[in-house]
């Protein structure tokens, strides 16, 4: 079986993006709990923030099969 | 490309990038992929779904009338009015035709006999991504005048004069390079990498199955966790059809306002 390395240090990569996802939901959820009616202000941020921070987990995926 | 030899195993290829690689349907044709007939079946069924639901329109709507204004009401309201504000219905063509083209192509993925999106190769969401692009950038010059869209984005205004040095790269990469970059990429990399997912469980509990019998006995959880994926996969592409539209509307609603 062989396999690539890159998959490997892509792996290693997506921890922050990971760490970074759970956080910015934490941070929506625990907005939502306290103040259900600031939801749909909330949802739009969230989501971008959320797709920040899964950009770079995407880039470390494209150079993982550039590479 | 550093290759990482674990065992003895052989017959079995990885999935991987080759994969997507779809010969042409007639040889003579060589630009008539699968990719290209999957774009205008989307836009034949979203054409077909809306004329159908939006004709014989009542009051008390039928069920295909109540899912299509339903599918409207959604973009128009919470990526329309919600975010672009009082000028809203000018973009609202634009922010529906986008999300339904995307979504209906996403979920191709995993209908049975076609799953194949044509937003796994790159150009496609590419091309929608320029398409945002010249919507935001122009949308900003006539609102508030070519010099002044781009002193906002080179000059943030409320900042203190030294931090400009900083400042005013970032937000040009971030305004004309990193911006349409990641919108194109950010879908086509779910996209592929969800497809890669599936193959890697369905292609690989395949193998199993032709194994050994302790293999054998391995392969269902295989193909267990393959169709799990699937429906994690249908959440992904409404998803990426959802954020899409919606990073479009910020951009846009970015340019609307005077300062940002």
């Amino acid at each position: 079986m062989t396999g690539s390395l890159n998959v490997i240090g892509y792996g290693i990569a997506a921890i922050g993006p990971a760490i970074a996802t759970g956080m910015i939901f934490a941070a929506y959820i625990s907005g939502v709990a306290r103040q259900p009616e600031s939801r749909s202000v909330l949802q739009p941020i969230a989501f971008l923030g959320f797709a920040m921070a899964e950009a770079l987990a995407l880039f470390g995926l494209v150079l993982a099969f550039v590479l | 490309m550093i290759n990482l030899q674990l065992s003895g195993e052989e017959g079995y290829t990885p999935p991987g990038v080759k994969d997507f690689d779809l010969p042409p349907i007639v040889e003579s044709l060589p630009y008539l992929t699968k990719v290209n007939l999957l774009v205008f079946l989307a836009v034949i069924i979203i054409s077909i779904f809306f004329i159908a639901a939006s004709r014989k329109a009542s009051v008390v709507p039928s069920k295909l009338q109540f899912s299509g204004e339903l599918v409207y009401s959604f973009v128009r309201d919470n990526l329309g009015k919600d975010i672009l504000g009082p000028e809203f219905m000018r973009f609202v063509p634009y922010l529906f035709s986008l999300f339904t083209f995307v979504l209906v192509n996403n979920v191709f993925a995993i209908v049975p006999g076609l799953q194949f999106s044509s937003m796994m190769h790159v150009g496609f969401p590419y091309a929608l991504a320029i398409c945002t692009y010249v919507v935001y950038h122009f949308v900003g010059v006539k609102k508030q005048g070519l010099g002044h869209y781009l002193k906002g984005i080179a000059f943030m205004p409320g900042v203190p004069k030294p931090i400009y040095i900083l400042l005013t790269p970032i937000e040009i990469a971030t305004f004309f390079v990193v911006r349409p970059f990641t919108l194109g990429l950010r879908l086509f990399a779910n996209m592929f990498a969800g497809h890669l997912l599936l193959l890697v469980f369905f292609l690989g509990g395949e193998h199993l199955l032709a194994g050994a019998i302790g293999l054998k006995l391995v392969s269902p959880f295989a193909f267990a966790m393959g169709i799990a994926l699937t429906f994690f996969e249908f959440m992904v592409q409404c998803l990426q059809a959802y954020i899409f539209t919606l990073l479009t509307a910020l951009y846009i609603a970015g340019s609307l306002a005077d300062e940002h």
